[in-house]
């Protein structure tokens, strides 16, 4: 066998200078801007978290005071939530991957796509500015009134960073339905198209119709901070619990913003490593349509201790226990695909058991949650904080690490070092339920969330957790490393070391600035490995 | 929609037409994207102002009396006015489309000078509207004052008037410009029936704004004249 050279003529090398990657509108080059930016965001979120657990290593609160603790944990939260997660895998693997997948040469609007990461920027750089000069202690919910009439903190500069950011997801959102709709290659049909591109479309119709009433709602905050004027603040006769309704019926599809690209990861990994075409395709497709209309219909399970009529949340109960089925169809999907499959353990893979695992246990806390009597008994406590971790870092971050490994050899056409990705996969799924698990146990016996102190008989569980998330820190270090390292030492990848399906995997890695030589035509579904051999470089 | 099959062929000898993007193999996807485009940012507009428009539901229910008290503050005759001139103008815009559609570009020219003519009528007349709110202490905030048991919820009905009236005016004033931009093309001979896409999605988004006011006339200026004539 040779060994692969990298192509003489590719998207990273065709031009060298600055003002070629600042002004460009070439969606990959986009990509990598995006990943840079959100890679930067989740280590400063990481790093609010870091000193999150080292407060919460000892009971009494004696590293931080209490008004700093909450500064913290609201930065690590707006950061994470806001400027990592919900950009992670659309604007990155997204914005890469998807041109590539239909066979076509950019998105549908490449210059509203730069638009898109100036945007994020600017919006970063509001809030990084409100973080520089004191902070803010609101929590990443923003609950009025105490948002609007009594933190001294800079509530509107962050408010305004989220506002500006929500405007580059609407962006990134319309660009991927349009280009899906009309930019997809001759003989591509919608039952041909990679799940990942089914997941970014159920993704991007959250976007759409979710991001602008967040961006209302921001907005008529900073209004009420500004003039004293009652919109929520029931002393001047408004209603704060409008203000939560509008609130989550964005953040609350937010969560699946989150996840349901992971989910698109997911079935590519697991379709290329186990060699079969996915099980139950059109399940699978719909399921995700399904994710993102139902997600809808959940939000105010947020809000069951807030005053809602007890008719209400019985119906929004039943609502987020319907959520969990078409969730459960791909869990159970991506598993008959596993099946008597020709399993090779590539760390990809053993990312994607890492999501199956910790998104199943998030996914099932969740039921509890939705159950009005018990999430009386766990509301606001580390219970919650368990749950949504699972999702969000055990399914949305797993999922993310999982394509950051499958693609990185297309992005950069080079290999990562194997071994070394393994073991991090190991590290980061032991150090995360190292931190998380303890916290189910935590809420469970009462602990509540956002405080600094807490009682003595917590800190076996809380040191448990401070523990996991150094182990899980580490975790997240060594990849940053060897990714970086690969960039001049890996070895050249060649077009397909996956041997996989797909478009993306036809054309040279790196690709050309136009992808593909010329348009491709595609005759055949998206995971035809049966009729590929056996074989995994 | 993929391309037709006969566009397969990236790098054969037949000529482009010059504002054909690299991104798209005939003009006819790149209108239709275009087209998509500008639709699904007019849904994400209506999500937009929904949550201003589910903000006054929730309050016209709970002070039916303030919220008629505050309509009646707000001048009919102008905002009567100002609905005919806004008609008017997506009259005009639709003329100026149909007009670069069918290759007439000084009459396209004429059109969008006329709605913006209009365009900036509305503005001036929503201007006299809030200066005098402010000469009489309508204007919510710290100098709000308000004769009568409802002041407080009247402040929450104005302060909603001036938000969901002031979000309109800043898009009538973004409107004002990107039909500047379109009639400044249209006069250099940019479009022809080939291609007239950003005309098209200029004229949507004018008429969008258009509609928002059909309904926030009636919400905030007629909502309880029913019982009031003027």
């Amino acid at each position: 066998m040779t060994t692969p050279l990298l192509p003489r003529e590719h998207y990273l090398n065709i031009r060298y200078g600055i003002l070629s990657w600042l002004l460009t509108k070439d969606h990959k080059r986009i990509a990598l801007l995006y990943l840079i930016s959100v890679t930067a965001f989740f280590f400063l979120g990481g790093f609010f978290a870091v000193l999150i657990r080292l407060e919460l290593a000892t009971p009494a609160g004696d590293m931080v005071s209490s008004d700093t603790y909450n500064k913290l944990f609201t930065m690590h939260g707006v950061i994470m939530v806001f400027f990592f997660l919900i950009p992670s895998i659309p604007a990155v693997l997204g914005n890469f991957l998807i041109p590539m997948m239909i066979g076509a040469k950019d998105l549908a609007f490449p210059r509203l796509n730069l638009l898109s990461w100036y945007i994020y920027m600017l919006g970063g750089t509001f809030t990084m500015w409100a973080v520089i000069v004191g902070g803010v202690d609101t929590g990443w919910t923003f609950y009025t009134p105490y948002s609007t009439a009594a933190s001294n903190t800079n509530v509107v500069a962050t408010g305004l960073g989220v506002f500006i950011t929500g405007f580059s997801s609407i962006l990134t959102g319309l660009n991927f339905i349009v280009t899906i709709h009309r930019m997809r290659a001759p003989g591509l049909t919608w039952f041909r198209l990679p799940l990942f591109v089914w997941a970014h479309y159920a993704t991007s119709l959250i976007f759409i119709l979710g991001t602008p009433v967040i961006a209302i709602t921001v907005l008529l905050l900073a209004v009420e901070r500004g003039l004293h004027i009652g919109i929520f603040d029931p002393a001047l006769g408004g209603d704060p619990v409008l203000f939560q309704h509008l609130f989550w019926f964005y953040s609350h599809p937010a969560v699946y913003i989150m996840v349901l690209p992971s989910m698109g990861v997911v079935s590519e990994v697991v379709a290329c490593f186990s060699r079969k075409n996915i099980f139950g395709y059109s399940f699978v497709a719909f399921s995700s349509l399904a994710i993102a209309v139902f997600g809808f219909l959940v939000w105010a399970h947020h809000m069951f201790v807030a005053g809602m009529s007890v008719y209400a949340a019985m119906i929004f109960s039943f609502l987020s226990y319907a959520v969990a089925i078409p969730s459960a169809v791909k869990v159970f999907n991506w598993t008959a695909t596993l099946y008597k499959g020709s399993i090779s353990w590539q760390a990809p893979l053993l990312f994607v058991f890492g999501f199956l695992g910790l998104f199943t246990i998030g996914g099932m806390t969740g039921l509890f949650l939705a159950a009005l009597a018990i999430d009386v008994h766990v509301h606001d406590t580390y219970f919650i904080v368990a749950h949504f971790h699972y999702i969000m870092v055990g399914g949305a971050i797993m999922g993310y690490m999982a394509g950051l490994h499958f693609w990185w050899p297309k992005i950069t056409g080079r290999m990562y070092p194997e071994g070394w990705a393994k073991f991090s996969a190991l590290v980061i799924f032991i150090g995360f339920n190292l931190t998380f698990f303890p916290q189910f146990v935590l809420g469970y016996l009462g602990m509540p969330r956002r405080y600094h102190a807490y009682p003595e008989e917590f800190q076996v569980l809380n040191v448990m957790s401070s523990a996991g998330a150094s182990i899980l820190a580490v975790g997240y270090v060594i990849p940053m490393v060897y990714f970086l390292w690969s960039l001049r030492y890996g070895r050249a990848a060649g077009p397909n070391p996956w041997g996989a399906t797909g478009l993306e995997w036809t054309t040279q890695s790196p690709p050309l600035t136009e992808n593909f030589p010329m348009t491709p035509v595609v005759t055949e579904g998206a995971y035809e490995y049966s009729k590929r051999e056996m074989r995994v470089v | 929609m993929p391309a037709p099959p006969g566009a397969v062929h990236v790098h054969d000898a037949h000529a482009h037409h010059p504002a054909l993007q690299h991104q798209f193999e005939t003009m006819g996807q790149q209108l239709e994207s275009a087209t998509l485009g500008m639709w699904l940012f007019l849904v994400t507009e209506i999500m937009f102002f929904g949550g201003l428009f589910m903000a006054y539901l929730l309050y016209r229910v709970w002070y039916p009396v303030a919220w008629a008290e505050g309509s009646l503050e707000l001048d009919i005759l102008l905002g009567g006015v100002n609905t005919v001139v806004l008609i008017g103008s997506s009259l005009t815009m639709a003329l100026a489309v149909r007009a670069a559609q069918t290759g007439f570009p000084r009459a396209t020219v004429n059109y969008l000078l006329v709605t913006m003519a209009l365009g900036l009528t509305f503005l001036v007349i929503k201007g006299f509207e809030y200066a005098h709110k402010f000469e009489t202490g309508h204007v919510p905030g710290p100098n709000f004052h308000f004769e009568g048991p409802h002041a407080q919820q009247v402040e929450i009905f104005l302060s909603l008037y001036f938000a969901m009236t002031g979000l309109h005016a800043v898009h009538m004033v973004i409107g004002f410009g990107l039909l500047s931009v379109i009639a400044w093309m249209a006069y250099r001979r940019r479009f022809s029936p080939e291609w007239y896409a950003p005309v098209e999605m200029a004229g949507l988004y004018w008429h969008f704004v258009d509609i928002v006011w059909i309904f926030l006339f009636p919400l905030l200026y007629l909502v309880d004249r029913a019982h009031h004539f003027v």
